[in-house]
């Protein structure tokens, strides 16, 4: 008890931390680019709820994330929707994807499961790409961000940001209660033994699918976030190397970790930015970052540094 | 002449187009249940080497002046090695692990490939000219057949037989299935199951080699011929289910088929057929056509 009182504390240290540099963070780094890094990192919380907590490998999180951009910014832009309302609409969009995908892919597991979300994502990828209201190549551009609840204009960075941030840390911590919840404890229980979660009378496809819908919604959020704050909303976020790359987010930042996939997500976007010059070798060394990683550097930073002060955060 | 309204020469063609896709579809569909039988992973990276195959084929041809023919044994023999390096230096470690970590692995490989030949080549596609033998076509009558899609659809069938014949008929195979149900049995009848391992990835790859070479005169050689492809030949392999070799070579050119028809009958859907073929088997037999769930 006094244990895992002792680790909780620890994570409550550790959130107070990440949370009080997003707060001072756009005093001295671009706002926008902050912004971009916590859509992200609520998204690699997302998926990582599926592959940490319930080892489910889902290869095909960007239809999730991208479908609820899509929502988001038509409701947004056609329907003048205030942002606080089209985000709902956008996660919601995800949510009922979440259930549709959810019943087919859990039917399987391990690789088969990565994958069905897989193609069932480039399904989603080819839906979006024909369907008149996400404008095909060009996606929805100029979306308006509003105003929110009718009152405060986000149009400005500075108003904007205190949103994402408000967003992302409520997106967190629902995250984190999830994880601790007795909730979590089965989902911990099915991806150690799925056959004794069976005998002890969980019913586990039940458990694995709330778990996916958790898992799509809390991505449709982020999804629908980055939309307004880079007001577009693009092939791009629904095709399939985004799944990839949400992978790679949550294994450089420690899959399992609470914490591990806000910073892999920091770390991949800010080698993004930095590397954006060079074209495709982005992709080469992603890919390279991706063989690392799984050769010699599975736990991840945060894992890593978990495993030595042997403490879980 | 016309079928449902469809005039059969289009008909007849979308079906040739139909089972050309259908013989990579079993081509690559047969490499990634081949490798996944004895190694238990899912060869993301299969679309890069098919890729590669291609490549290798256009290099030789113009840096080398070596043609078709030769790049038909040359190329998958090439890739295959490259396979076997892969296995030895990299998928070798991860056989103790979650099987997930191959797929992470081998998905890492394919980015890295693709992307050295995009920087390389750029999107663009390259052309690769059709072997003179092959060139020209047939009348059939009903419709046109191009000799060399002719001679893609046969070669692939023989392949695909062939190599269902050599596992499922030969002691070798016999060796091949003994090591996919029990490895550690095998090994201690003295037989080399590392070994074997590898040269089996290396076989499998070197079929996803040959299903390039075979494509390059069809579609262009581009960095990025495998990527979607890959997505689709996963699709097949829950349908058809990885248990039975039979059954993914069924399966690619079957779906090949419906792919085909789909372009004739409602071209909207021809992208997505499969996928939601896909969905259907999977809310009706889980374990895929010819799979058992285990």
């Amino acid at each position: 008890m006094t244990r895992a009182a002792g680790s909780l504390r620890h994570q409550q240290i550790a959130f107070l931390i990440m949370a009080g540099f997003f707060i001072v963070a756009p005093l001295v780094i671009y706002p926008v680019f902050l912004m971009k890094v916590m859509c992200f990192a609520l998204f690699a919380c997302a998926f990582n709820l599926l592959i940490g907590y319930v080892g489910l490998l889902s290869f095909g999180h960007a239809m999730f994330f991208g479908m609820a951009g899509y929502a988001t910014a038509h409701s947004a832009k056609v329907w003048g929707f205030t942002p606080e309302l089209a985000i709902l609409f956008g996660t919601a969009s995800a949510c009922v994807l979440g259930v549709l995908v959810g019943l087919l892919a859990i039917r399987r597991l391990g690789i088969y499961f990565a994958m069905i979300t897989l193609a069932l994502a480039q399904m989603v990828f080819f839906f979006c790409l024909q369907a008149p209201f996400t404008g095909g190549e060009d996606g929805i551009q100029a979306v308006p961000r509003g105003k929110l609840f009718g009152i405060f204009d986000l149009s400005d960075a500075k108003a904007m940001y205190p949103f994402v941030l408000a967003i992302f840390l409520g997106g967190f911590l629902l995250i984190y209660r999830i994880v601790h919840s007795p909730f979590g404890q089965v989902l911990k229980a099915i991806r150690e033994n799925e056959s004794r979660a069976v005998s002890l009378g969980y019913d586990v496809d039940r458990y694995k699918l709330l778990a996916f819908v958790l898992s799509a919604t809390l991505a449709g959020l982020a999804g629908g976030t980055k939309s307004l704050v880079f007001q577009l909303a693009s092939l791009t976020d629904v095709h399939w190397s985004m799944s990839g790359e949400v992978v790679l987010m949550s294994l450089v930042g420690g899959l399992g970790t609470i914490f591990g996939p806000v910073v892999g997500a920091a770390v991949i976007i800010t080698m993004q930015n930095y590397l954006a010059q060079l074209g495709a070798w982005v992709t080469v060394v992603q890919g390279i970052v991706f063989v690392v990683c799984v050769l010699a550097f599975r736990r991840g930073i945060i894992g890593e540094i978990a495993h030595a002060i042997k403490k879980p955060l | 002449m016309d079928i449902f309204g469809i005039p059969t020469q289009a008909l007849f063609g979308q079906l040739l187009i139909g089972l050309i896709n259908g013989s990579f579809y079993a081509l690559l569909s047969l490499g990634l249940a081949v490798i996944f039988g004895l190694l238990n992973i899912i060869n993301f990276t299969h679309g890069a080497q098919y890729m590669l195959g291609a490549f290798v084929a256009y290099l030789l041809l113009n840096k080398l002046g070596i043609g078709y023919w030769w790049a038909l044994l040359l190329a998958p023999v090439i890739v295959g090695a490259t396979g076997v390096v892969i296995e030895r230096l990299m998928l070798s470690k991860l056989y103790k692990l979650d099987h997930l970590y191959g797929l992470l692995l081998t998905f890492g490989l394919a980015l890295i490939i693709q992307g050295v030949f995009r920087n390389e080549y750029g999107s663009a596609g390259q052309p690769y000219a059709m072997p003179e033998q092959l060139s020209g076509g047939r009348n059939l009558g009903f419709m046109f057949l191009p000799n060399y899609r002719a001679w893609v659809i046969v070669a692939s069938l023989v392949i695909c037989l062939g190599t269902w014949y050599v596992i499922e008929k030969t002691k070798l195979g016999a060796y091949l299935r003994a090591a996919t149900e029990n490895p550690q049995l095998v090994q201690a009848f003295g037989i080399n199951v590392p070994r074997m391992i590898t040269l089996t990835y290396g076989f499998g790859v070197g079929l996803a080699g040959l299903a390039g070479v075979m494509a390059a005169p069809i579609y262009q050689v581009s960095p990025q011929m495998g990527a979607d492809l890959i997505i689709v030949v996963f699709a097949v392999v829950v349908i058809g289910g990885m248990g039975s070799i039979m059954g993914s070579i069924v399966t690619g050119f079957g779906l090949g088929l419906i792919e085909g028809l789909t372009k004739v009958f409602y071209p909207e859907a021809s992208n997505t057929v499969i996928f939601i073929i896909m969905a259907i088997v999977l809310l009706i037999r889980p374990a895929g056509l010819f799979g058992t769930q285990k």
